[in-house]
């Protein structure tokens, strides 16, 4: 009887890594088979996890399409120099072509005041009323894109500044402004989910925790009969950390189900209303990588959770410590 | 093998188990100890199994001090012993199979050795054909040949018992008793806590009798 050896006496050990891992599977079968054999209780705990993990994920999911669309209103939009409207045609053409060779722009699109016409009767639908007038009241236009698709706002300003001062150019107005409000917007909304996930995700440590609780004092004679035979605390601990890493991952993919079924439910009408707007925009679910990260942040939680009820158990019970 | 230098136990509300107690167990030994209720019995055994810490004093296992064992080793201590209980404290939602397999689980064994081993255990306490059953559907006495079959299958140096017959009738005592002259006869050191005189004399095992937390006799038989 050394105490200096870890090992005891009698029989085959496996190496420790192996036997380590042995029982580490061993231990995560046998909780889901335990966990299955109450499925009904089970199955309450999984989906008070789904369902709180579900809603920050849907409103994260919602925000990410938001912040897509926002991306591509974002492509194409730049700056619109109204021209003066006496410059006649030619002359706006010909400083079209030299914007076209300024690096820091990265298209540039001409319309002469016939073109700006045609394109504001197409977007507003004022045909008849300016059928009534007797000339042409549009001044020429040249569209421009950065080609830096989202400048500083002191930079995106002193571009717009040099664009007009060029002559002939009466008006040069910065496109972008509203997308980037709407952009800043989402930021905070993006904040605002992650601050609701943040609550929920306590929500998920307490009711594993307390569900983790209830079965230590199912399992009181378990643990006690164990620690009297030498069991370690990683030991006694195991069972109840998978346990609540089953309630993490089953409540994640919950919560992932869940979410699929209301994005599919909102994306005919979504799609119905972008059509309205000429867009081919659709609603897209989280990817598989968010859904990983789903699990294993239910898997984080629900282990997390486990550790808390365990770890406050262990101590109190503990007539050595 | 064990030895106790001046140890008191103290328990929280005054009450004071053992009272500088000093004593040394052979190895190899087949000791009783006896006295009533409350004299300390148990509380020996709990401090030499390291279930609870002396207040003061050493006790020494093999010349190691485990009043002061880090709590870390004490799981291992523990596993080096065999510990039998009046009660028996079987798992009932568990076969006696896995009742008995228990301690070679916790000391990580290679699972292809278990099986055998476990019948191996069984065997020994007459039990082969109970694997399957539930500890519930046992007798008192079958139960508690399956608690000494979890204690012995690690095959501990040390075996120690609280009341191991304390429920039984005296043939059903007398049989444990046996069993528990056979594992000494292989070798194993033990250290039984009892109160049926009757036995400990008929046995002629060495006595340790205590009074309210005092040795006030030992009998070397």
């Amino acid at each position: 009887m050394k105490h200096a050896t870890g090992t005891g006496h009698g029989g085959r050990r496996l190496t420790p890594p192996l036997a380590w891992l042995h029982h580490h599977l061993h231990t995560l079968l046998d909780t889901l088979g335990r966990l299955s054999h109450t499925p009904l209780p089970t199955l309450m705990t999984c989906a008070v996890v789904g369902v709180a993990l579900a809603l920050p994920t849907v409103m994260l999911t919602l925000v990410h399409n938001l912040q897509r669309l926002g991306g591509a209103w974002q492509a194409g939009v730049g700056y619109t120099l109204f021209l003066d409207p006496g410059l006649p045609d030619d002359k706006a053409a010909r400083l079209a072509e030299r914007l076209r060779h300024w690096p820091e722009l990265a298209a540039v699109r001409f319309l002469d005041r016939a073109a700006a016409r045609r394109d504001f009767e197409r977007l507003s639908g004022f045909h008849d009323a300016l059928e009534a007038l007797d000339e042409n009241p549009f001044p020429p236009v040249i569209l421009v894109t950065p080609a830096d698709p989202d400048p500083a706002p002191e930079r995106g300003e002193a571009l717009r500044r040099r664009l007009a001062a060029l002559p002939g150019v009466d008006l040069a107005q910065f496109d972008l402004q509203w997308v980037r409000r709407f952009r800043a917007l989402m930021a905070i909304l993006e904040r605002g989910v992650w601050a609701v996930g943040c609550l929920l995700g306590l929500a998920v440590l307490f009711v594993v925790g307390n569900t983790i609780r209830l079965e230590i004092g199912n399992r009181r004679e378990e643990i006690e009969v164990t620690r009297l035979i030498g069991a370690t605390e990683g030991f006694v601990r195991r069972p109840f950390l998978y346990m609540g890493f089953w309630y993490g991952v089953v409540g994640g993919l919950l919560a992932g189900l869940l979410e699929e079924v209301l994005i599919l439910w909102l994306a005919p009408p979504v799609a119905h209303l972008a059509r309205l707007y000429g867009s081919d925009f659709r609603l897209q679910g989280m990817g598989p990588a968010a859904l990983l990260a789903l699990l294993a942040t239910g898997a984080v939680l629900g282990w997390g959770g486990a550790w808390l009820a365990v770890g406050r158990h262990l101590r109190r019970s503990d007539p050595l410590a | 093998m064990i030895r106790l230098d001046r140890v008191s136990k103290r328990y929280p509300g005054g009450h004071e188990a053992l009272t500088e107690l000093s004593l040394e167990i052979p190895r190899g030994s087949f000791t009783f100890i006896t006295g009533h209720s409350g004299a300390g019995k148990s509380t020996l055994l709990k401090l030499i199994a390291l279930l609870e810490r002396p207040t003061r004093g050493q006790v020494l296992v093999d010349g190691c001090n485990i009043a002061r064992l880090p709590r870390r080793r004490i799981p291992a201590h523990r596993r080096r012993i065999g510990m039998i209980f009046q009660d028996h404290r079987l798992l009932h939602d568990r076969t006696v199979f896995d009742n008995v397999a228990l301690p070679l689980v916790i000391a990580g064994a290679d699972p292809r050795e278990i099986p055998r081993r476990v019948r191996a255990a069984l065997d020994r306490v007459g039990l082969l054909g109970q694997e399957r059953a539930r500890p519930i559907t046992l007798s008192s006495g079958e139960q508690q040949r399956v608690g000494i079959a979890r204690a012995v299958v690690n095959r501990p140096d040390l075996l120690l018992a609280d009341e191991p017959t304390g429920n039984l009738d005296p043939d059903l005592s007398r049989e444990i008793m046996h069993l528990f002259e056979r594992f000494h006869a292989r070798g194993t050191t033990i250290l039984i806590a009892t109160h049926d005189l009757a036995l400990v004399r008929e046995l002629r095992h060495p006595v340790i009798r205590l009074q309210h937390g005092r040795l006030v006799e030992r009998d070397a038989a």
